[in-house]
């Protein structure tokens, strides 16, 4: 026994006197994790709050939170003796003065992009697989809050520079916040402390963003986590894999060492990158003035599709009694976003109420093709959102590409709503197809790309069963039954009181399940098989008799 | 497999077919593969060091040419370089141990449904059960209604405290009455925004466009020790020929809000609150850079694109003894973007 183990071992020992956590070390060392490249998403999410949390806290031991006017005397030339917030210049002075402060300021935002993105792709992974099935329902609705929550730390995280590009992001926020209905004057008033922009609000959005939000985050990735953990991953189905067990690495030491080195390379990436690529500008930008403004000027890209919302949305208002509703406003960023949210976060609900039954708990994911219905739904959300996000840039692509960018709106305007339809029958239609190519390739094998010809003349190509990997993946697809429409009234004439509600449920529930290509019964795999193996002997057979003939005559 | 329950509870070795590796099979290979992270571990420590020395050496202002990106910073490039790289190679060096040299066959742990047994539950049930009698909480409706009414209010301070997010200076009008006013009072001179200098009729050409403010614009801001005044009172001054102008805001026939064919117009966008300064001369439509609304310049500041829902303010000008633009009164609507109490 080396020293160190010894020392390790006594420390244990100290340690296991008092807390008694051999018991929950033993069996978390021998968690075991399943291995698929989609199960890193959200390690890179994980990965880049971390790094933002690093990075933060060296950005904050420089940066003030000020709107008190200064003038700038770092050592950036062109805006030597321009007024600006202390906000902005404490910023400068990370990017010019500080050494290494530009490179953790661009880590910074960089991994902020990364933890966005990722949380985005990580989403998709999780919905379009259906790991958000019970029993994991609650860890989906966290995953969406705290997608949210990137997106709000985000914005806020970008907003604090004051400069030109944030300032007009800012300013764009109060305007919706000032229409909000009935109580919008008040509340703008009450975040700026009077009218935009003021000096309180950089402070207070300070706090905002180095406290409030990456404490929530923390506490609800922690929940994240811990279900993670106690509910064992989900895996995709492969030889071996059933609904009851978990196949993949120990955590210790396999899974540690590889989950513990992809930290460092995301670390490492994020680290590279902004050394080599430059991030949010703010000097190129100038110091924030309400008088003025770029044009083409962007947002992050997670900001893009309210952006693009707003752009899209006719002008609409209503005024009444005295009143003014602004609906160009509120329906783009008050009822949009929330309502998205809410579905996607409602979604393993929705798709339940289709199911109709306790069906138990699922460990095996998906293909997305075997559910071709929330496959084709996730589709047509992500089209939405596309089409939104493009409206976000709608300026800049019409400049690009020599477009009438009023032609633009208009397309998109119509896209947002036929778009995502479209979506959903190409989509569903590929599933389904995919299917069909799963059910040929257990019925007629796969194609072996030999080529016999027949004395006959005839060609014939060979086809082999698929092998035990492919089979075991086709073969865990779930053949659904949609719920039966429910007789109004039975046999004996007594009339079914909960009948319309069953209906209803029947309805949705054949809009999801009607559509699919049953997996061939065990009788028709039986054929196969042998229907494969003799269309290869039928073949030997009949060349060898060729060949007889041939040597006979 | 019960008697491996003893010293490895949770997991089996996977039942599936496994291919060896090389590292496996061939001391060799594997001598190799812990040459290879070995190596990575040390170039990793180098290059972390690389990045200490770097910002020693390297001056904070120092530029470096890079073929095909162009002049960046010398150390923030050096110092992304060496650590970022040499982060990474620790991350490469740990994946390639795991994937090289650590057992490379699955394991199989079996699952728990999640669903407590029926007897865990009913026992919980109980003990709730057993608790809330002994806490008399649905027998004593005193004191469950009273501690209910007491938690109710509790939220409303914490609300209430907020209040004074907002403190209105002495003699400061309503939020809603500062949201209808601007610092553009009758005869204040229209100065340019860069310079400051008061502008005559013929400092406007015929198409173009000036950006102005009011004279009074840096008085108030160094009194208020704010921007506020500058998200409303900017203007944009545009001249057209009398005849090209179709309609304008003034609310009497044969009154004219311009002079000699120059409108003024508020630069800030009825939207969100944008600044305004996309100018089409032709069609002497204005276009706001963030969301595209479009302004009829020669039609009252009518919307005919775009998402805002409001008419452009225009400013009333005259020119004053000196012939300088001034306005004739503030804004007869407000300025920037809806809100609840605008009628």
């Amino acid at each position: 026994m080396s020293v160190v183990q010894e020392t390790g071992g006594k420390a244990a020992g100290w340690t296991d006197d008092r807390l008694g956590e051999s018991n929950f070390i033993r069996r978390s060392l021998n968690k075991v994790f399943p291995d698929h490249w989609s199960f890193m998403l959200g390690e890179i999410a994980l990965y880049s709050f971390i790094v933002i949390l690093l990075t933060g806290v060296y950005l904050t031991l420089w940066f003030k939170p000020s709107m008190i006017e200064v003038v700038y005397d770092g050592s950036y030339a062109p805006l030597k003796g321009v007024k600006m917030s202390e906000s902005m210049a404490s910023t400068l002075d990370i990017s010019f003065d500080v050494r290494g402060g530009l490179l953790i300021r661009q880590i910074h935002h960089m991994a902020a992009l990364f933890f966005v993105a990722a949380i985005a792709i990580h989403m998709m992974r999780v919905f379009f697989t259906g790991a958000f099935r019970k029993p994991r329902e609650m860890n989906w609705v966290i995953g969406v809050v705290l997608f949210l929550l990137a997106i709000a730390a985000g914005f806020s995280g970008y907003s604090l520079p004051d400069d030109l590009l944030s300032g007009t992001g800012l300013r764009i926020t109060q305007g919706i916040i000032q229409a909000s209905p009935v109580i919008g004057t008040w509340l703008s008033f009450l975040i700026f402390d009077g009218e935009f922009p003021g000096t309180a609000f950089i402070p207070r959005l300070y706090s905002v963003h180095i406290l409030l939000i990456p404490g929530l985050i923390l506490a609800l990735v922690t929940a994240h986590l811990m279900m993670v953990w106690y509910q064992k991953h989900t895996q995709f189905p492969g030889p071996g894999r059933t609904n009851e067990n978990v196949v993949g690495y120990p955590l210790m030491p396999v899974y540690m060492a590889k989950a513990g080195g992809f930290f460092f390379v995301v670390f490492g990436m994020l680290v590279a990158l902004a050394g080599l690529i430059q991030i949010n500008p703010i000097w190129a930008y100038g110091p924030y003035m309400p008088d003025q403004v770029t044009a083409g000027s962007q947002p992050d890209w997670y900001v893009g599709f309210l952006d693009g919302a707003l752009r899209l949305m006719p002008p609409w208002e209503i005024v009444a009694f005295g009143y003014t509703l602004s609906l160009n406003l509120i329906i783009p960023a008050m009822v949009l976003a929330p309502v998205l949210l809410v579905l996607v976060g409602a979604y393993p609900w929705i798709e339940r109420y289709a199911l109709g039954r306790d069906t138990g708990e699922h460990h095996l994911l998906d293909r997305p093709r075997n559910a071709p219905t929330r496959t084709a739904l996730g589709v047509a959300m992500v089209t939405f959102y596309i089409v939104l996000m493009i409206g976000g840039g709608n300026d800049i692509i019409a400049y690009n590409f020599d477009l009438s960018f009023n032609t633009m709106i208009r397309v998109l305007q119509v896209l947002l709503f036929v778009g995502p339809v479209v979506a959903f029958i190409v989509t569903k239609r590929l599933c389904l197809s995919l299917q069909r190519r799963d059910r040929d390739l257990l019925l007629h094998g796969r194609e072996t790309g030999r080529v016999l010809r027949l004395p006959s003349g005839e060609f014939l190509e060979i086809h082999e069963e698929v092998d035990e990997e492919s089979k075991a993946k086709i073969l865990a697809k779930p053949d659904i039954e949609p719920l039966a429409l429910p007789e109004a009234v039975d046999d004996s004439g007594v009339v079914n009181p909960t009948s319309r509600k069953q209906r209803r449920r029947s309805r949705w529930s054949r809009f999801f399940f009607t559509d699919n290509v049953p997996l061939p019964s065990d009788e028709e795999l039986t054929e196969a098989r042998k229907h494969i193996d003799h269309e290869l002997d039928d073949a030997v057979e009949a060349g060898s008799k060729a060949a007889k003939e041939i040597s006979e005559h | 497999m019960s008697d491996s329950t003893e010293t490895q509870p949770d997991f089996v070795p996977a039942n599936i077919a496994h291919h060896p590796r090389r590292t496996d099979v061939d001391p060799k290979a594997a001598k190799r593969a812990e040459r290879q992270v070995a190596t990575m571990f040390v170039l990793a420590a180098l290059l972390i060091l690389a990045s200490v020395a770097a910002y020693v050496l390297i001056p904070v202002d120092a530029g470096v040419a890079v073929p095909l990106m162009g002049p960046i910073g010398a150390l923030n490039a050096a110092l992304g370089l060496s650590l970022g790289l040499g982060i990474l190679l620790i991350g490469l060096g740990a994946i390639q141990w795991a994937r090289k040299l650590m057992p490379g066959t699955e394991v199989v742990a079996m699952r728990h449904e999640m669903r407590s047994s029926d007897e865990a539950r009913a026992d919980a049930v109980e003990a709730f059960d057993r608790g809330l009698a002994d806490s008399g909480f649905a027998q004593r409706p005193l004191i469950r209604r009273t501690l209910i009414g007491a938690m109710l209010v509790l939220p409303l301070p914490l609300v209430v405290l907020l209040r004074d997010l907002y403190t209105a200076p002495e003699g400061a009008p309503s939020p809603v009455e500062q949201l209808e006013e601007t610092i553009w009072e009758p005869g204040v001179r229209i100065v340019t925004d860069v310079t400051g200098n008061p502008i005559k009729a013929e400092d406007v050409p015929v198409g173009g466009l000036v950006a102005a403010v009011p004279a009074n614009l840096h008085e108030v801001e160094e009194e208020d020790g704010n921007l506020n005044a500058r998200a409303k009172a900017p203007i944009i001054l545009v001249r057209m020929a009398p005849d090209e102008i179709v309609s304008q805001q003034a609310p009497r026939e044969g009154e004219a809000w311009d002079y000699q064919g120059i409108l003024a117009y508020s630069k800030i966008c009825t939207h969100v609150g944008c600044p305004i300064a996309l100018y089409e001369q032709r069609t002497h439509h204005l276009l706001c850079p963030c969301h595209q609304s479009t302004f009829a310049l020669a039609d009252s500041g009518n919307v005919v694109f775009g998402p805002a829902a409001r008419q452009m303010p225009q400013l009333p000008i005259t020119v004053d003894d000196e012939g300088y633009l001034v306005a004739v009164s503030d804004f007869q609507q407000p300025v920037g973007p809806s809100f609840w109490e605008r009628s």
